[in-house]
Order: structure tokens, then sequence, then C-alpha cells
């Protein structure tokens, strides 16, 4: 057989099953075969979802996350009242309780789960859209008129693209084809498969991802034209030649999860390969201060932002902040100084390691981030001129066409890929040997537990989801490209201040 | 340079095995005895190092599982499953919930900051303290060097009156005299206790870790007796009537009660010991009979005005009372509008559970705080608040070694004052005392919702 090098391959934005690499996958419901069980397989023949498979000549382990529920079970025609032995338990899973948190609760997760095994929506009542956290995107809804306002409107033709470049300064064009890419996670902080598995699937969709502070491994550089390189305040394995590979660099001030605070890699972290990349000392811990010490101005941030534009004559430069209260001040001082894209991060927002009293407490969350940069900038009169990225608790697609209306241009996420990869939001990234899911770890024997196909393509399957969830909203809010939506808030309603909001659930047509 | 200020942390371990969000549930039955089971395989070590604990008569594997859920995946028969535990949920009150009560444990056992991954999980915001959150610095504003220059943040406080004005004679001689002082390393006392099984044991634990830490603690009069060799580091509560029998001589600062002799014994105070220090200890009211009489006390020369409000952090006696957080507003600004803000010092106490209510107290007006209920809970109290009810502690707190109970308590307060210092870095602000009312560093979601959301959404209810 011919061997494929998938590793400097981008691959096809093809939605490919792909199921869990846990033996059983986590679902909402469990259906439980009992000992009496003849395997007669007449269940295998009624259940609508494929929860019943055989094994040779026998029932296997039931694929129970695809379960419908109680309700589907108990129908006269169903698995349950066809077995001719009683059999089969359906009831609620008593583990999914325990799963999650607020901001991604066990229905968010295993739905996330779901499209990234199957591309699609879960067919069950899972909650794909919000949260429990009780505010911002989880009390925003969508007001979806009752008829489509335009019915003939063909939804693959719908346009969820995005422009990068604002500027017409005669650099790179760039438009990207989902109005979404991927957030700077460093290497060191995530395994390389991870890593390379966001790369190939934003890639794959045409999309970009940031390398974070890390350095840029050789094994990136098949993708250059996909990357972000990032220039944060450690400057670690920042080179002219880096800065050279890619069409965007990102400067990093600070990150949502911990403004401030600048970061800290441990000295255990910082192996032979940690160290190289970063041009460090191995075993010697890595601090990166806060802020950029050669930055006090919107004039030497300027200084900055033309230094890299000195270096990448065509590349783009992408600002990446954090949202105090004069977050407005920063992002048009940016545009001033000459980027691109303003990148607000959030402070809900990812971290591989961060105190708690900063991810909860510090800088305002990217819901109120959004509409007050917009808003100033559209004051100014320079909105037309530049993008407007959010970021910062970004988990549904339902998340990102909210930003977008409350008026980002497109979103930067990164644990929603996490979660693809089957995080389970344990939130112990940092301790001992990393995640014990072999997501953010680079212990050898915990890096083995993912493969790089498998990664890659469960990204993919999400992407591909939302992207169709994006044509959605946007066929039943009658608009034929995801830059109408931008700043539109009248489409949004708010549960503080509005009443007998309609179900903005889009599910039926997309299962 | 001066001596840094430094509290020594030191892991130490709990007496009872710390009660855990989840538990696992494991069947025996229809265990296929795979050769290569799930058990043996985890990553914590959870199966290997469980063991049945005689002192809650109980399994400790919840203690240690991490809930990375593989063993739930994994077992082929799939006997392994999570749920909440039930025990964790039904943990202390509103205020005091499992997860605080669980994250005090953890700091008050290891002494380090809690640092964990993955994005923020909790809720988009909340009630009280809830309801805010601390501005940063980004990049156009000056003098900030974040956390790395951590050990230039000072968190200094004073106790004490300042002058506002200084006073010469004719031939240009000062005749202002320096103000009694008390300067305190952080912006944190440790107020009286509203319950606790407080033997001496506990109190003992609670005096010895004020010393260590160089701060004081608040205690009834009729307590003080016992630990007269660390009398600086108390302030004695003393009922107005009670002030000629008692004895003040060895004591930096003393407290009296808001009463109806309060002025009186405030007058007392002043002539009869020039140098102690006087708290007048007030229920944290916002009405505006309680700021007229705080005012009075100030223009007595009261040094220190302490508000408490109740247990979970509101008006005390008051139905559906402000939270201390508004209170506090509404005593700064009061004081500000008498022009008298800068001359004296204002505790507020009452519902300071984590160290983030410490940073928010200070940014809403209050020079400093005092802390109660999370010092028990270093203790491993669980807030049932059976010993108010004359039932036994679970945890047989008065039971303790006090050097235990002390190590605890400076793990604690070690471990906020690293966040303290987290969250000064983060705003760009050096010193604790220049954070007091800072405002501008402050982000209420009122303020927010009404820039944004009410903007774009009220009107089209109406």
């Amino acid at each position: 057989m011919h061997y494929r090098n998938i590793w400097n391959e981008v691959p096809q934005p093809k939605v490919e099953h792909t199921p869990s690499r846990f033996g059983r996958a986590l679902g909402k419901y469990t259906v439980r075969i009992l000992d009496a069980c003849t395997d007669c397989l007449k269940c295998v023949a009624v259940c609508p979802q494929g929860v019943f498979q055989t094994k040779g000549n026998r029932l296997a382990p039931p694929l129970d996350h695809l379960c419908l529920g109680r309700e589907c079970a108990a129908k006269p025609n169903r698995c349950v009242k066809n077995c001719p032995v009683n059999a089969i338990r359906v009831g609620l899973n008593p583990s999914s309780k325990a799963l999650g948190d607020f901001r991604w609760t066990p229905d968010l997760l295993m739905s996330a789960w779901h499209m990234a095994e199957t591309g699609k929506l879960p067919s069950n009542d899972l909650e794909y859209r919000i949260g429990g956290s009780d505010g911002g995107f989880d009390k925003l809804r969508f007001r979806f008129p009752d008829t489509p306002p335009i019915p003939d409107m063909d939804r693959s033709r719908i346009d969820t693209s995005v422009p990068l470049n604002k500027k017409n300064d005669g650099r790179f064009d760039i438009v990207i084809p989902i109005p979404i890419y991927g957030g700077g996670m460093s290497f060191g902080s995530i395994s390389q498969i991870t890593m390379l598995s966001r790369i190939r699937a934003f890639a794959a969709w045409g999309s970009f991802t940031c390398t974070g502070e890390g350095g840029y491994p050789e094994a990136l550089y098949p993708f250059d034209d996909h990357i972000i390189t990032q220039v944060a305040t450690g400057l670690f394995g920042v080179k002219e030649e880096t800065i050279q590979r890619v069409k965007i660099v990102e400067f990093k001030y600070a990150q949502g999860a911990k403004p401030g605070l600048g970061g800290h890699l441990l000295g255990p972290k910082v192996t032979e390969a940690v160290a190289r990349i970063r041009e460090t000392v191995p075993g010697s811990s890595l601090f990166s201060p806060f802020p950029f010490h050669s930055v006090y101005s919107v004039e030497d941030h300027k200084k900055h932002i033309d230094w890299i534009k000195a270096i990448n004559p065509k590349g783009l430069v992408s600002v990446k902040v954090s949202t105090p209260s004069d977050v407005d001040m920063v992002a048009v001082g940016s545009y001033y100084a000459g980027a691109h894209i303003i990148h607000l991060d959030g402070s809900y927002g990812g971290t591989g390691a961060a105190p708690d009293v900063a991810k909860k407490n510090i800088a305002m969350p990217i819901e109120y981030a959004i509409p007050k940069v917009h808003n100033f900038l559209v004051n100014e009169g320079v909105r037309d001129s530049i993008t407007l990225i959010a970021s910062g608790g970004i988990r549904t697609a339902f998340d990102i066409a909210k930003a977008i209306a409350l008026g980002a241009d497109g979103v930067v996420t990164g644990t929603p890929e996490l979660v693809a990869l089957e995080c389970v939001r344990c939130h112990n990234c940092e301790s001992g040997r990393g995640c014990a899911r072999g997501i953010a770890s680079t212990d050898l024997e915990l890096v083995g537990l993912m493969e790089l196909q498998w990664g890659t393509q469960r990204i993919i399957n999400m992407l591909s989801c939302w992207r169709d969830q994006l044509r959605e909203i946007l066929f039943r809010l009658g608009l034929r490209s995801i830059r109408e939506l931008v700043g539109k808030t009248e489409v949004l309603a708010h549960l503080d201040y509005n009443s007998s909001i309609p179900d903005d659930d889009i599910r039926s047509s997309l299962v | 340079m001066p001596k840094k200020y430094h509290i020594d942390v030191q892991p130490i371990a709990n007496r009872f095995p710390v009660i855990g969000r989840s538990g696992i549930v494991d069947w025996g039955e229809g265990c296929l005895k795979c050769a290569k089971c799930v058990k043996t395989e985890c990553v914590y070590g959870v199966y290997k190092n469980r063991s049945f604990s005689t002192s809650i008569m109980g399994d400790t594997i919840d203690e240690f599982c991490k809930s990375c859920f593989r063993c739930v995946q994994g077992c082929p028969k799939r006997l392994i499953h999570k749920t909440i535990n039930p025990e964790w949920e039904s943990l202390g009150d509103e205020l005091y919930g499992p997860e605080i009560i669980s994250i005090t444990w953890e700091q008050a056992a290891t002494g380090k900051i809690p640092v964990s991954g993955a994005g923020y999980g909790g809720k988009f915001s909340g009630d009280g303290f809830d309801s805010m959150w601390t501005d940063m610095s980004e990049i156009v504003r000056p003098t900030r060097d974040g956390i790395h220059g951590r050990e230039y943040i000072s968190t200094v406080v004073d106790l004490g009156r300042r002058l506002d004005k200084l006073e010469f004679d004719n031939e240009g001689k000062l005749l202002s005299q320096a103000p009694l002082s008390i300067r305190l390393p952080l912006p944190i006392v440790f107020d009286v206790f509203p319950f606790g099984d407080l033997s001496p044991r506990v109190l003992s634990a609670v005096v010895s870790a004020a010393a260590r830490l160089e701060t004081i603690v608040f205690m009834p009069y009729a307590e003080v007796g016992r630990y007269s060799d660390l009398a600086t580091h108390i302030v004695p509560l003393v009922a107005a009537d009670m002030l000629n029998e008692a004895d003040l001589a060895s004591f930096r600062m003393v407290e009296i009660p808001d009463g109806r002799e309060t002025a009186e014994a405030l007058i007392f105070l002043k002539k009869q010991l020039p140098n102690l220090l006087v708290s007048v200890r007030m229920q944290a009211l916002s009405s505006p009979d309680t700021i007229r009489r705080m005012l009075e006390y100030n223009r007595l020369q009261a040094d220190v005005i302490h508000y408490v409000a109740d247990e979970k952090g509101h008006e005390p006696g008051v139905n559906e009372g402000l939270h201390i957080k508004d209170v506090i507003k509404e005593i700064n600004s009061g004081l500000l509008r008498e022009g008298l803000r800068d001359q004296v010092t204002f505790i507020a106490s009452g519902g300071i559970a984590m160290a983030e209510h410490v940073v928010k107290s200070i940014l809403c007006g209050a020079n400093l705080v005092g802390v109660d209920i999370p010092l028990l809970i270093a203790l491993e109290c669980r807030v049932c608040r059976n010993c108010r009810d004359g039932l036994s502690c679970p945890v047989s707190i008065s039971q303790i070694n006090p050097n235990w109970g002390t190590q605890r308590i400076v793990n604690l307060i070690g471990a906020w004052h690293n966040q303290l210092l987290e969250m000064m870095g983060a705003m760009g602000i050096r010193e604790a005392r220049r954070l007091r009312g800072e405002r501008g560093r402050v982000m209420f979601r009122e303020d927010l919702e009404n820039d944004t959301f009410a903007q774009l959404f009220s009107e089209r209810n109406s």
C-alpha cells in the first residue's frame, strides 16, 4: 500500500464519521441490556438512530450516546416495547451531571462531541446553543421571523466568508471562508498532535491557526500559509525567519483569562524540544512578562507594527488585547497604529493554567466588549477599515453568530476544538503529567492516546456543522452573507430586557 | 532596601478526608475481571491510593479522583459511574457554598493560590461581589510591571487618623503632632467569629496566626486575658460601661460598640488613654441615621470606623438589605462629601469570603477588611452551624492542635495575599493604600449593562 504522509497534508473539509476514542462515548441517556437478552437483534431493526449494532451474531454494547431518550424508547414500535424478553432499560446517564461546568454544561459538551463525531447536530434533546452561565451569550436569543424572508434562497450559496484585510494597502488580500480561526495555544501547553490537528482542520477549511507564544516548530512548516505566528511579550522563538514564513503576524498584548499577568512556564515543562524552539535553556523556567516593556504608548505600539511590516512586506498584522474598561480606546489606537485586525480576548477565555482569581474577576466578558468597541469604531468612522475579531468564551455556532451580530467580523476559538478532541473540562490541564485525555500534555504515554488523523477529522466535522448552522441562521434571517450580520443587533433579543422571545432552535433542518 | 513582607506557607495535611465535588460509583456485580482493568490504568493512581478512612467510615477514593472519566468510558461492562457528591452539594450556605469551602480548604492545606486549567467555568455574574470585575491596564497606561514586579507591590495599610492639614504657630513652628497609627503589612484583620466551637485552642491558633502575619485580631474583652503575651496583636472589644474596669494598658487599640454611650466613651478614652487607638464597631447600615452617627464619631476623633455586615455580607437586621459592597460605597461617598475621607480609617467586615472580596471591598472604598468565617473554614469548618444549636462539630474543631491551626490560617492568608498581588499587578496598582475607593479600576455590572445591552435592547420593550 502506498504510504501517505498525512503530517504534511492539508486534508479536505469533508465530514467523515469519527467516533470516540475512549470506548464508550458519553451521552445524555444510557441504554442498558440485561442478562436476559437472547441476541434476537429485534432492537437493531427498530432503532432509528443506530444505537444497536451487531458484532458477529450478537448484540454489541449499545451506542447509547445516540439514543433519543425514554420518550422514544417507550413508543410501541421502538426498542423497549419490542424486546421479547424485556431486557432493555433506557434512562438518564447518571454520570452526565458530573461533567462540565456552568459555561460548558454537560449538554453543550455532549452536543459538541456529537458534531465532532458526525458533523451534524444531535437529534435528541441536547441543548447545543447555550450553556448555563445565566448571562451574556446564554441570555441572548435570535429573533427569527416566523417564515424565512427569502424562502427560495439556496443555503449552500450563503456566504460565510470574512475578509481579514480591509485596509486596501496592497498587502495580502486574505479572505477566510468561515468566520473563525484558531486561537494561540503554544507548543508545550498542548501536544504536537493536538496542535497539528487544529492547524490541519482550520487549513482544510481555508482558515488559520495561531501558534501561541511557544515558537514555530518545524512540523508546522507545511502549513505556513495557514498559520499566524505570535509575537508576545517574552518574544520566545520570534525570529525574522518565522515572521517571514507567514501571512499574518499576531501581537499578543494580553490574554483574556489572565490579563495583566503575563505567563510563567515552569522549568520541568521546558524540555529539550520546547527550549530549542523557544531558543532558551532546557529546565529553566520562562517568564513571559506583562506588558511589552517596550510599549508604553500608541506611538510605541505603532513602532512595533511598523517593524513587523518592514520585515514581512506583504503580511497582515493582528493585535490581540484583553478587555479593560478602555478597550475601545485601545482598539482605535491599534487602528491608527496600522493594525489590520483588532482581536479582543474576553475575560472568560481559555488557558492552560491561570489563577482562578484572574479568570473570574479581571477584565470584562467579551459580550460587553464587542458592542462597546464596534460602536466606538463606527463613531470614529474607521469601522470599515479594520477587522474586529472576538474571542474568550466562544463555544458554539450560536455564540459565533451572536458575537457577529453584536459587532464582530469573526471569532477566534480554542476550547471548542479541544472539546471536539474529547476534553471533558475537568480543569486539570496543568496538574501532574498534564491532561489525562492526552490533549494538553507532553507526556509521551498520554500523547499517544490520540492520532493525528482522528483529531483533525473531529475538528473538521465540528467546523462543518458550525458552518451549516451559521448558514441556517442566516437563511432564517434572510441574509445572503455573514457580512450583513455584523452589528445587526436587531436580530437579537436579551432575556433581561425583552419578553415573549420565540425559541431559536434550528435543529429540525440540520440533523 | 526595607525588609520584604513574607508569609511563610507550608503544606499541612487535613485532619479529615476532604469532601470532594464528585464521587465514583463503582459496581462490582458483573465484573469480567479483565486482565487489563481500567482501574489499574488510572492516570492519577486513584484506585491504587484509595483506602478506608476510619474518621469518615468510608472510602477516600473521591479525594483523589480528578474526573477525567476515562474509567467511566473504558470499563467494558460499564460498571463505573460518576455523580455529584450530595454531601459536597449540601455544604455551607448561600454565601459559603461548596465551591468556596472547597477552595478555602485547599488554600489552607497548601498555602498556594488556586490555579487551574481551561477557562472560567462559573456563572456569568452574580449578586454582591460577583457583580463587579476589576480592571487591568493594556497599552496606554504607564507604570505597570504586571506580576513580575510583584516584589515591589506593597499591601501595607495604616490604622488611625490622618491630618488633613498641618498647623503652624506665628513663628512658623509646627504645632501639629503626628497622629497615632498602627501599620499592618496587609489589608486584612481578623474579626470576631459569629459562631464556632471556639475553644481556647481555636482562639490560640487565631491569635498566633495574627501575630505571625503581623496583623490584629478583634476579640471580646472577656477572652483576651489568656493571650496577654500577644496583646499587641489583639484589639479587645469593650462595652462602654466596662471601660473603667478594663485594663487596656498593654493594647495598641480598643474597640467600643456603637450605642448611646459611645460618644461619651470616645471622649473618655481619648482623654485617659491618649496612646490607644479607638475603633467604633457599627452595624453596616446605609441609613442616614447611621451615617450621621458615623460622622459624629469621626468628629470626636475616633481613629477607626468598623462597619460589620451580617454573616452573609448584608445589612444586619434589614429585610433584603444592601450588600456590604454597596454599603461601603455609601459610606465612602458620605465621607467624601463631608471632606473627611482621608482622616479616618474604615474597616469593613462580614461576608468577606474570598481573596477577591478583599480587593473589591477596598476598591469600593474600605481601607481594609475584617475576615471571620474563612478562618474557621481553614480549620476544616463545614459552615454547618451545628455549634450554634449546641450540636457537636463534625470535625471536632475545638480539639485542634493550635500549631496546626496557626499554620492553616497562615496558609490561607498567604494564598489570599498572593491573590491580592495578582489582582493589583493586573491593575497596575502598586500600593494597597492607593487601591482605596479607586473606582476607575473597577467595572460594575450595572454600568456595563447600561453602556451596552440596555441601550441595545431595552427601548424595544416599551
